[in-house]
């Protein structure tokens, strides 16, 4: 399938070849540490892109019994709390509102509706791929349009741009729902976390590309734990865990970068700059997790009039943790889900109550639908396709 | 929160305005967030802006880092 | 908020109105108009409320679809041709030859007449390719807001020809899986038009008659056990559906999943998996291990299936779908809880 101004680096990155090749070298150094260690190696990723790509890539059953490949709070869409969500599909009901939001917001559930139940009873939600679509959207309508900003760094500075865009334009009928998250100070809560157990961390690659190699490096120069920058194409990831292993084989409590091609020791600066100027670092309550300080961002004062709750009226959200919801325990590895009190039963995949079940290739969800059938296949290794076409 | 995909900058609109190429779909992207940029430089897209420009050198180093590997057959 | 799918109609333009759909004067006109010099047939010209079909020669299979489209006018189609070609396929993949087509619009009010005639060219035009006729109708029109320009039903009939058996309950371990061409095309055309996304206009649906291709395979094949049309939902969904009603698990092999460059790009740019998407021209065939090359070279001879591949097989299961990566892994698939979206995560 060869494009003909395709760059060749980037179709070897995906090359299944490659992808086997590096998986050997993985599993062979895995072995090896897993007999030192006397058991497999814990690993946490913190990206919901690294949770969807190590799912779709069998990897996880692949590297069952010598590497744990956890998930942490990393989907920003996933840790959204109930209580946001609420407020989200409040000003989506409101005559003359229109809320427009990326497509994984629609069917995370507040605490009774989801956006998407709400748009069925006549709530204007709108799906867009780009916050620029919402600024259109905007100059092309008398009524409100009030923009869902969820997402890491990794997408705040792009919903920071809608912000001088319709400023630019003059529009007057624009707003942001800030619901953005931060890496570093929630790495900093699950890190002080007595009880967390981990031997390190594959991290986000794109929010790393914003705020640089260096803001996490307090992983390992605070926290002794090893730590690799990661990209997200299956020798990337493979490629990820290979230089952990090296960094836990070595005992070195590291933060390494292996994703060159586009993370920077210091970031993208402009990247920062345009957050530091529209938004404002703030505390602000994780699903399953509660108050994270520091952890969110609001729009910063000169720009107060693009907060949709200020513009809206609205409240203090009321923080959504559901009783019982032992997602953070999950994620620290205390229990499995099958021990949350909820699982199966006032949470699963129909109605998810934390993260873990939110993502629909978070722990729960997976267990969920993976071990709850009889006769899985658990592939220990490597099978050729019988036929090929 | 971290779908991000390599592009090929096909065209420049002005205004900090490109299009850019990802396997022959052609779409419109921002750069404001990373400065100037040039016809045939590939840069990172996500939720329509670029986060970064792809440094090529990087990535020519990297698979060599692991075809070398590979050859060793593997030992590491 | 109105999002319009089509053109709003300029001051002087015609347009329908709630009288159109009244069964009077109006009615008579716009049928008289729009529909029949199109769809022209005897059966309908008579105009009576029921078309006589007369006896038809062998097992009868009907089916019916309602197609709601956003935008109405794509790159590859409208919703016409899509109300035919969907219809024709279901009819197809059942192992019947397709025969007559019913076609029931509800228009919202102020919809240009330009749009309805251009529709309704659409329709026609399948129709004479296929030899299908339009043989009954129905129009109503409803108010501004309360239908997005225009919905159709289509009803079909066709003939199983003498000794032809399809279904689930023939599909046994040892089956071999495969698919008549690029995945994706027609869901994510729709998507990328939603979200002004190509920009160089590469992306087309692959709307299209599948009768040709079913009835080759249907003649040559003698283990040809089932076949789906990949609508809504993918290949991925059709799958599933298959393996539950067999009782039998189904594994896809990921590397042999056939996805155009540009789809491949819009996937990764939009967050979308290529097996859930729709399309609509494309259909999964299951065939016994010993004609599976024979069948992969039936569909490649066709015109609409020169990229079939192989995908997958069947095994001995309680209903799994099952995708062997790349990497060699195993990973479950499962139905989707809606349609795909544009993701950022």
């Amino acid at each position: 399938m060869a494009e003909s101004d395709r760059l060749p680096e980037l179709e070897r990155m995906r090359d299944a070849d490659l992808a086997r090749g590096l998986f050997g070298v993985v599993r062979d150094k895995a072995s090896r540490v897993r007999d030192r260690l006397g058991r497999p190696l814990v690993v946490m990723e913190v990206c919901g892109t690294h949770t969807m790509a190590i799912a779709r890539s069998g990897l996880r059953g692949l590297l069952a019994g010598l590497v744990e490949l956890r998930s942490g709070p990393g989907c920003p869409v996933c840790v959204t709390d109930q209580g946001h969500i609420d407020q989200m599909i409040e000003l989506a009901s409101r005559p003359n509102v229109t809320v427009a939001t990326f497509g994984d917001m629609i069917r995370v559930p507040g605490s009774r509706a989801s956006l998407e139940r709400a748009r069925a009873s006549g709530a204007a939600v709108e799906v867009v791929y780009s916050p620029a679509d919402a600024v259109d959207l905007a100059a092309a309508t008398a009524g409100e349009v009030v923009f869902l900003g969820v997402g890491f760094e990794t997408t705040a500075p792009a919903v920071a741009l809608s912000v001088q865009l319709a400023a630019g334009r003059k529009l007057a009928n624009y707003s942001i729902y800030p619901a953005h998250k931060l890496v570093p100070p929630v790495m900093r809560t699950l890190l002080a976390m007595p009880e967390l157990k981990l031997d390190g961390f594959l991290l986000p690659g794109h929010a790393t590309a914003i705020i640089g190699r260096r803001a996490l490096d307090f992983v390992g120069s605070e926290f002794g734990l090893p730590a690799v920058v990661t990209g997200f194409e299956v020798p990337e990831i493979l490629d990820g865990l290979r230089v952990l292993l090296d960094l836990v084989e070595s005992g070195r409590p590291a933060v390494e970068n292996a994703y060159r091609r586009v993370v920077r020791e210091e970031g993208n600066l402009q990247a920062r700059a345009v957050m530091d100027r529209y938004f404002a670092v703030e505390d602000t309550a994780w699903r399953g997790f509660g108050r994270v300080p520091g952890s969110g961002m609001g729009l910063a004062v000169a720009y107060r009039d693009f907060d949709a709750r200020i513009r809206f009226g609205l409240g203090e959200a009321a923080p959504g943790l559901e009783k019982g919801c032992r997602c953070g325990d999950l994620m620290k590895g205390l229990i499995n889900p099958d021990e949350c009190p909820l699982f199966g039963r006032a949470c699963h995949p129909g109605r998810p109550a934390g993260p873990c079940m939110v993502s629909s290739e978070g722990a729960c969800a997976a267990f969920y639908r993976y071990e709850r059938r009889a006769g899985f296949p658990r592939a220990g290794g490597l099978e050729e396709a019988p036929i090929r076409g | 929160m971290c779908l991000a995909v390599p592009g090929r900058v096909a065209e420049i609109l002005g205004d900090n305005w490109v299009l850019i190429e990802t396997f022959g779909l052609t779409s419109k992207v921002g750069t404001h967030l990373v400065g100037e940029v040039a016809v045939d430089d590939y840069l990172v897209v996500h939720a329509g802006y670029a986060i970064e420009k792809l440094d090529v050198d990087e990535a020519r180093e990297r698979i060599r880092l692991w075809e070398e590997l590979l050859a060793d057959g593997g030992i590491g | 908020m109105a999002k319009k799918g089509w053109e709003e109609a300029g001051n002087k333009e015609e347009v329908v109105l709630l009288p159109h759909g009244d069964g009077g004067a109006l009615t008579h006109e716009l049928i008289e108009r729009v529909f029949l010099p199109r769809f022209a047939n005897p059966l309908l010209r008579q105009l009576g409320d029921g078309a006589v079909l007369g006896p038809l020669s062998g097992r009868v299979v009907l089916t019916t679809d309602s197609f709601v489209v956003d935008p109405l006018f794509f790159p590859g189609g409208d919703i016409g041709k899509l109300a035919v070609c969907g219809t024709i396929n279901d009819l197809a993949v059942s192992g019947a030859v397709p025969r007559y087509l019913t076609a029931g619009f509800i228009i919202e009010e102020g919809l240009p007449l330009s749009v309805l005639e251009r529709v309704a060219e659409s329709m026609a035009a399948v129709c004479r390719d296929t030899g299908v006729e339009i043989v009954a109708g129905d129009t109503k029109v409803v108010e501004r807001g309360a239908a997005d320009g225009l919905f159709i039903n289509t009803a079909g009939v066709g003939v199983m020809p003498e000794g032809v058996e399809l279904g689930c309950d023939l599909v046994s371990p040892g089956d071999v899986v495969l698919a008549s061409g690029n995945l994706g095309e027609h869901g994510l055309t729709i998507l990328a038009q939603r979200h002004r996304l190509d920009a160089g206009g590469r992306l087309r649906s692959d709307c299209a008659p599948l009768n040709g291709l079913t009835g080759r395979l249907i003649r040559e094949l003698k283990t040809l056990r089932v076949m789906r049309d990949l609508t809504r939902g993918g290949l991925a969904t059709a799958a599933k559906e298959i393996a539950g009603a067999a009782g039998v698990t189904i594994r896809l092999f990921e590397s042999a999943c056939p996805v155009s460059p540009v789809v491949r790009g819009a996937c990764e740019l939009l967050g979308l998996d290529p097996l859930y998407l729709a399309n609509e021209g494309k259909l999964m065939a299951v065939v016994g291990r010993a004609e599976a090359e024979q069948a992969l070279a039936l569909m490649r001879a066709d015109p609409l299936g020169p990229d079939a591949v192989i995908i997958g097989e069947v095994g001995e299961g309680e209903g799994d779908l099952l995708l062997q990566t790349g990497l060699g892994g195993t990973k479950v698939l499962d139905l989707l809880a809606g349609d795909p979206l544009p993701r950022i995560c």
